[in-house]
């Protein structure tokens, strides 16, 4: 896919301007000319062609579109990529680095997903929770996993994946 | 979501200017409520003045006085997290953390929780009338589904509620708010910032277009000893208050000293009545006493055909909590 | 044929391709120059349109082009050519087909641009104007309306309920031990994850490939061809992933018809997805009123069930589901009255949602159950093991196999139920009042004609395929175990493809079905493939020309003498010796009617829960769980526990959370996002158990396969709802169940 998100001219309804950034994505830089009106979930899965980050409401109500920014996991829908400037953004594709990251494997063992769809955005958010360093026990995990709605209901699944990792000794 | 033009803003002022400039224009910081209501085409604004470029505002520091200053900008989730509010103020940290979920915590701003609209399905459905989103077209929760909605302030134009954790703690706290604009600077206490929706319910608070925030002041009292917050919802996490309630309680030899007690969820602001916490003082902290209380806060409560539970359910949860607040549950 | 694989806990095949973010979902197959749809839903539940403006949405830079019913292009016109697998009785809806509006939130135009933000900022400026018509949505003001259904081709699938047996109204009113309720269930909307979304890559004159959120894609493709007047070969339909479903799958949502009338019409690639608000604006579970009245005699034993349902329906459709055949499936009683009624409202057509009318009845059966228990002063478990049958009474047929009595058993072993004080009220922890219920779940076991191809190439590897699907059911990882074990291979080896309607047919995948349906088709291919396999090896070998059938061992990827009178064959010397260098055999796998049709065959499910209340605000919690099911062979213990447990979640669900909650002034629903439906959190699911009791049934096929899509998820309610009872002392029969319909009771009584 076209890595650039070109300018609309001449239009007929004010049309928002496009602006430059730059966007470290998965150990990439990018060079985007963006509009303003385009979300980061959108830029990732329209025009950088990273489909892992999924959309599950566009509202910042199902976590389905988690990835880590700078760190930090967030909702991709509801920023706007033109906000992304000079950040490090890690989406689904940039976990695995070699061989599948540890989380990834303790999904796949504890069959912590049905449909898949939510998935990406869990694992970002479990690695994101870990790297926090909040959740010391089962019932912290469940809470501050609460922001991602898994409808298939592997919520159980999930929850042992995570303590699998946690207690795997892969972070500190 | 309309188009829109895009700047972001290197300092408060240039910000400000901006702002003050077109009217149309409005200030996105975490956007995670901004960015949801123009998606639903609620907000509109014909310019973004992103304002997270914007260095010196999301610090967390000490004030002379033994107050903490928390940055506009500061994330909810940082701030939750820092140890001088995590020791000194748990209250406050207790609610940022009871509100949405980790992501949007990690995303949203202190100064935006306090910007947040109401989340009245009408509110967000431009398909039905609604004062607060187009005045003057009626108001299509009274009569209409009104669960989530006030029990408490409102008014024939507007039964909406405030929807935020965060401030019901702030206001508990008797935080100030520190504002700039074109007019220079101003301090407005925290519960004189939202108002009551009267037959202006688009106007969720006095912040002036122009004006922005630049930090909030939490006074030197924490009330880190007696303190309680407890949400009520329909589902355990990731979803607004039916009831929310903030006390902070100072106890001295048996008595109540000072009482704090602020709700969420009942009105188109955090709700404080002073009379109630007067009333505490010098009282035993049993449950009697605290019934009398959340009778007085609950003066004048009115239902509607779905929310009329929330007047006996806030009056029991104030109980609760206050018990709580006093080490007195069980 | 040797089980290696088939009952083994083997991981997700498709595990790695979900956890990378490489599985690819309909809407994100990105294509040169693919243009983006944007739909305009009615605000208004009925009337008609008298003018679309579009002057300043067109005016957006990019937009291509604008649909109404004024400038669409003409599509078939006999309503039987819209009318899919799964199509109730009447005239399926047409978008777009002319100026009238028949419920709130049809889509009435759509917005076709470069990209997706112009598409949707044009759709913000499109305004209508209405001739509005008074509306009926509300179920509840109606009652008195509702009628008998309209029967047709759907309901073949679901049968009316049987006709009544003695007389179940005077014996329920004579009976020494008696319970009745009334039962009410909102709409609930199945908000898949995924949300619909379809991406037509335009191929050239009449030729598409469809990339769809679907439940079938054989469907789908015949749905376009016979709309749009292609030749069903130019229609391909692929859906190798689906972000869940749960039935809302099993119909063409309109973005289908939408998207693909653009790209004929453009002749340019497009997508159109829906966005959250519109997963409200199509089928629902129908909301239902039911009565019941269940008598007893003074031993316990039952004797009259009275059972009425009315739910609602469109005014284009009767939706209808199974409600009111399920106490007389699980019960004996000499006296039943079932009856099941329609009353159509302005509203989109209901539809299948998982587990459909058995979620909703059993609530009512289990909940009414529970409490003659309690009348009739015994234990709910043993007042079941007292009406306990081995005979499905409404067809006097004995089940294939029924090992329910285990089920109950070992649940409540597992779950420590001896040791409940059967009072209501009489069990706390702090705040918390504690309440422990049961209830017993049935679910037919079906199966449809399904066919698969199985090819084996000369790398010594297997392909099976078959235009099923996969929305998190488990088919990929599950049909690749059985072709392994029935041509005793690695199952490295081995691939099962799904999911393109250019392979062999399947019927919609839903209903429990799929895992008997396609697991019966893969091992007919394979013995297909076998028999190939031999012919090919006694040219071959001479040790092989007189061999028979029977006389092989197909093992470790080779024939196999099995009186080792000469070395054994392998497949990839076999297909090496071909000319095409491949091996294939497409086979039907069909029911074996003549064996089913003297049985009825059901999966059995026993659930036990304990839930706490708390005392002041009525909120309830399900603290844990024990479901046992018994259904047959148990493919995958890993795939199976976690269609179990998604099944006990949406059971909670059900119970506590959800509901579409409408302005009747409007027609519309109010709550339609995934912030105020609240489907329940991580953080909503406690400490959940599942019990496989198997049963080794060669009645229902020949792997022994009942299906497990929705036993999961039918007692889960009503042992819930029993629980809370034992919690509180009251009945809310009233889904959900929610603070304020226990706060009063939860209070302590005075």
């Amino acid at each position: 896919m076209d890595e650039n998100i070109t300018a609309v001219k001449d239009a007929p309804v004010a049309e928002p301007k496009s602006h430059p950034v730059t966007i470290n994505i998965n150990g990439q830089q990018h060079q985007l000319l963006v509009q303003p009106w385009v979300t980061l979930l959108d830029a990732l899965r329209e025009k950088l062609d990273l489909t892992g980050t999924k959309k599950g409401c566009d509202h910042g109500q199902c976590g389905a579109c988690t990835v880590l920014v700078n760190g930090k996991r967030i909702n991709s829908c509801l920023t706007l990529a033109v906000m992304q400037n000079g950040k490090e953004i890690t989406t689904i594709e940039g976990i695995a680095n070699g061989e599948m990251h540890p989380m990834q494997q303790a999904f796949i063992k504890y069959d912590a997903f049905q449909c898949g769809y939510c998935t990406p955005g869990q694992i970002c958010s479990a690695i994101g929770m870990l790297q926090e360093g909040h959740a010391t026990n089962r019932e912290e995990v469940k809470e501050l996993m609460s922001g991602n709605i898994c409808r298939c209901g592997a919520y159980s699944n999930i929850v042992e994946a995570i303590m699998d990792v946690k207690e795997g000794g892969q972070y500190e | 979501m309309n188009s829109f033009t895009y700047t972001a803003a290197p300092d408060a002022n240039t910000a400000a200017a901006l702002l003050t400039a077109d009217k149309h224009a409005q200030l996105i910081a975490g956007g995670t409520n901004l960015l949801d209501l123009m998606k639903e085409n609620v907000a509109q604004p014909a310019a973004l003045i992103d304002i997270n470029n914007i260095d010196g505002l999301d610090g967390i520091t000490t004030l002379d006085n033994g107050g903490l200053r928390l940055g506009a900008l500061a994330h909810n989730a940082d701030t939750a997290y820092h140890p001088l509010v995590e020791q000194k103020y748990p209250l406050l940290a207790k609610a940022i953390l009871s509100g949405a979920s980790a992501q949007l915590r990690n995303m949203a701003t202190n100064g935006g929780n306090m910007m947040q609209r109401t989340r009245c399905y009408y509110f967000y459905d431009t398909s039905t009338p609604c004062n607060k989103r187009e005045p003057g077209t009626g108001c299509s929760a009274i009569g209409g589904y009104n669960r989530i909605h006030a029990i408490l302030g409102a008014s024939d134009s507007c039964i909406a509620t405030f929807p935020s954790d965060m401030c019901n703690a702030l206001a508990a706290l008797d935080a100030t708010i520190n504002v700039t604009g074109p007019e220079g600077d101003r301090v407005i206490a925290f519960t004189d910032f939202h108002r009551l929706p009267g037959d202006e319910p688009q106007l969720d608070n006095i912040l002036k277009h122009g004006e922005l925030i630049t930090s909030i002041d939490l006074p030197k009292n924490g009330f880190e000893k007696n303190y309680a917050y407890l949400k009520l919802r329909d589902r355990t996490s990731y979803a607004f208050a039916l009831v929310a309630i903030a006390t902070g309680l100072e106890l001295q030899d048996g008595l109540i000293k000072n009482a704090r007690i602020a709700c969420g969820g009942l009105a188109h602001k955090p709700w404080r009545k002073p009379e109630a916490e007067d009333y505490l003082i010098d009282k035993v902290p049993i449950k009697e006493n605290f019934e009398a209380a959340a009778d007085i806060i609950l003066n004048g409560a009115m239902g509607y055909k779905d929310n009329a539970f929330k007047i006996e359910l806030a009056k029991r949860a104030i109980v609760r909590n206050c018990l709580t607040a006093a080490n007195l549950n069980n | 044929m040797q089980q290696k694989y088939i009952g083994q806990p083997v991981s997700r095949v498709d595990g790695e391709a979900k956890v990378t973010g490489s599985a690819k979902y309909a809407a994100e197959f990105n294509v040169p120059k693919l243009r983006y749809g944007y739909v305009v839903n009615s605000t208004i539940a009925k009337g008609k349109i008298i003018k679309i403006n579009l002057e300043r949405a067109m005016a957006v830079q990019g937009v291509i082009k604008i649909y109404t019913h004024e400038n669409r292009p003409s599509t078939a016109w006999l309503s039987f050519n819209y009318a899919d697998m799964d199509a109730p009785p009447g005239k399926p809806f047409v978008p777009m087909h002319n100026n009238k509006i028949v419920y709130n939130g049809q889509p009435i135009a759509m917005i076709v641009a470069e990209t997706f933000e112009q598409a949707r900022y044009a759709a913000s400026l499109v305004t209508v104007e209405y001739d509005k018509e008074e509306h009926e949505s509300d179920l509840h003001a109606h009652l008195t309306e509702a009628r008998l259904p309209k029967k047709g081709l759907a309901t073949l699938l679901k049968p009316g309920p049987p006709k009544p047996k003695g007389e179940a109204e005077k014996i329920y009113e004579a009976s020494p031990v008696k319970a009745a309720g009334t039962f009410v269930h909102g709409i609930e909307h199945h908000n898949p994850m995924e949300m619909f979304a379809s991406t037509v890559v335009y191929e050239g004159e009449k030729k598409l490939t469809i990339f769809d959120k679907t439940q079938g894609t054989i469907n789908c493709q015949l749905y376009v061809a016979n709309v749009f007047g292609l030749p069903f070969k130019n229609v391909r339909v692929i859906s190798h992933y689906v972000g869940g479903a749960f039935g809302s799958g099993l119909r063409p949502q309109y973005q289908l018809f939408l998207a693909v009338m653009a790209s004929l019409d453009l002749k340019k690639s497009v997508r159109l997805s829906m966005n959250r608000h519109q997963m409200f604006t199509f089928g629902h579970r129908p909301a239902t009123v039911q009565k019941t009245k269940f008598g007893a005699n003074d031993v316990g034993k039952i004797q009259a069930i009275n059972h009425e349902s009315i739910g609602e329906t469109s005014q284009f459709e009767d939706y209808t589901e199974i409600v009111v055949n399920w106490a007389n499936m699980l019960y004996p009683s000499p006296n039943t009255k079932l009856q099941y009624k329609l009353k159509p409202l302005d509203v989109a057509s209901p539809m299948d949602m998982r587990a459909p009318g058995g979620a909703t009845g059993l609530h009512a059966v289990e909940v009414t159950i529970d409490e003659l228990a309690y009348q009739a002063k015994m234990d709910p478990v043993d007042f079941r093991l007292l009406n306990y049958t081995d005979m499905d009474q409404t067809t006097e047929k004995p089940y294939s196999s029924k090992e329910l009595k285990e089920c109950f058993k070992q649940a409540a072993d597992k779950f420590g139920w001896k040791n409940r004080n059967p009072e209501p009220r009489s069990m706390r922890r702090n705040h918390k009042l504690i309440g422990w219920g049961i209830a017993t779940g049935i679910w037919e076991a079906m199966q449809l004609p399904t066919r698969a191809e199985a090819v084996l190439t000369a790398d010594g590897k297997l392909t099976v395929s078959s235009a099923t699907s996969d929305f998190g059911t488990g088919t990929y990882t599950v049909m690749a175990q059985i072709a392994a074990d029935c041509m005793g291979m690695d199952l490295a080896d081995v691939s099962f493809k799904l999911g393109d309607s250019d392979m062999p047919f399947a019927p919609i995948s839903g209903g429990s079905f799929t895992a008997a349906s396609t697991g019966t088709a893969v091992q007919a291919a394979c013995l297909g493939l076998r028999k190939k396999l031999l012919k090919k090896a006694q040219k071959m070998v001479a040790a092989f020309t007189e061999a028979e059938f029977d006389d092989i061992d197909f093992t470790d990827s080779g024939l196999h003498l099995k009186n080792n009178s000469g070395p054994p064959l392998s497949y990839r010397e076999i297909v090496a010796a071909t000319k095409e260098k491949t091996l294939k055999s497409k086979n039907m796998g069909w029911p074996n009617a003549m064996k089913q049709r003297k049985f009825t065959r059901a999966t059995h499910s026993a659930v036990f829960v304990e839930v706490e209340v708390d005392e002041d605000f009525g909120i309830v919690k399900v603290t844990r769980m024990v479901t046992a099911v018994a259904a047959g062979k148990i493919l995958n213990p890993k795939t199976a526990r976690s269609q179990i447990l998604g099944g006990m979640v949406w059971g909670i669900s059900k119970a506590l959370r959800e509901e579409s909650v409408m302005d009747h002034r409007f027609g519309k629903f109010m709550n339609d996002s995934l912030a105020e439906y609240h489907l329940p959190v991580n953080a909503d699911i406690n400490d959940l158990e599942v019990i496989f009791v198997e049963e080794d049934d060669k009645i229902v096929n020949d792997l022994g396969i009942k299906g497990l899509g929705e036993i999961g998820l039918v007692a889960v309610p009503p042992a819930i709802a029993n629980a809370v009872f034992h919690a509180t002392g009251k009945r809310v029969n009233d889904l959900p169940i929610t603070m304020d319909k226990v706060m009063d009771y939860a209070s302590p009584l005075v």
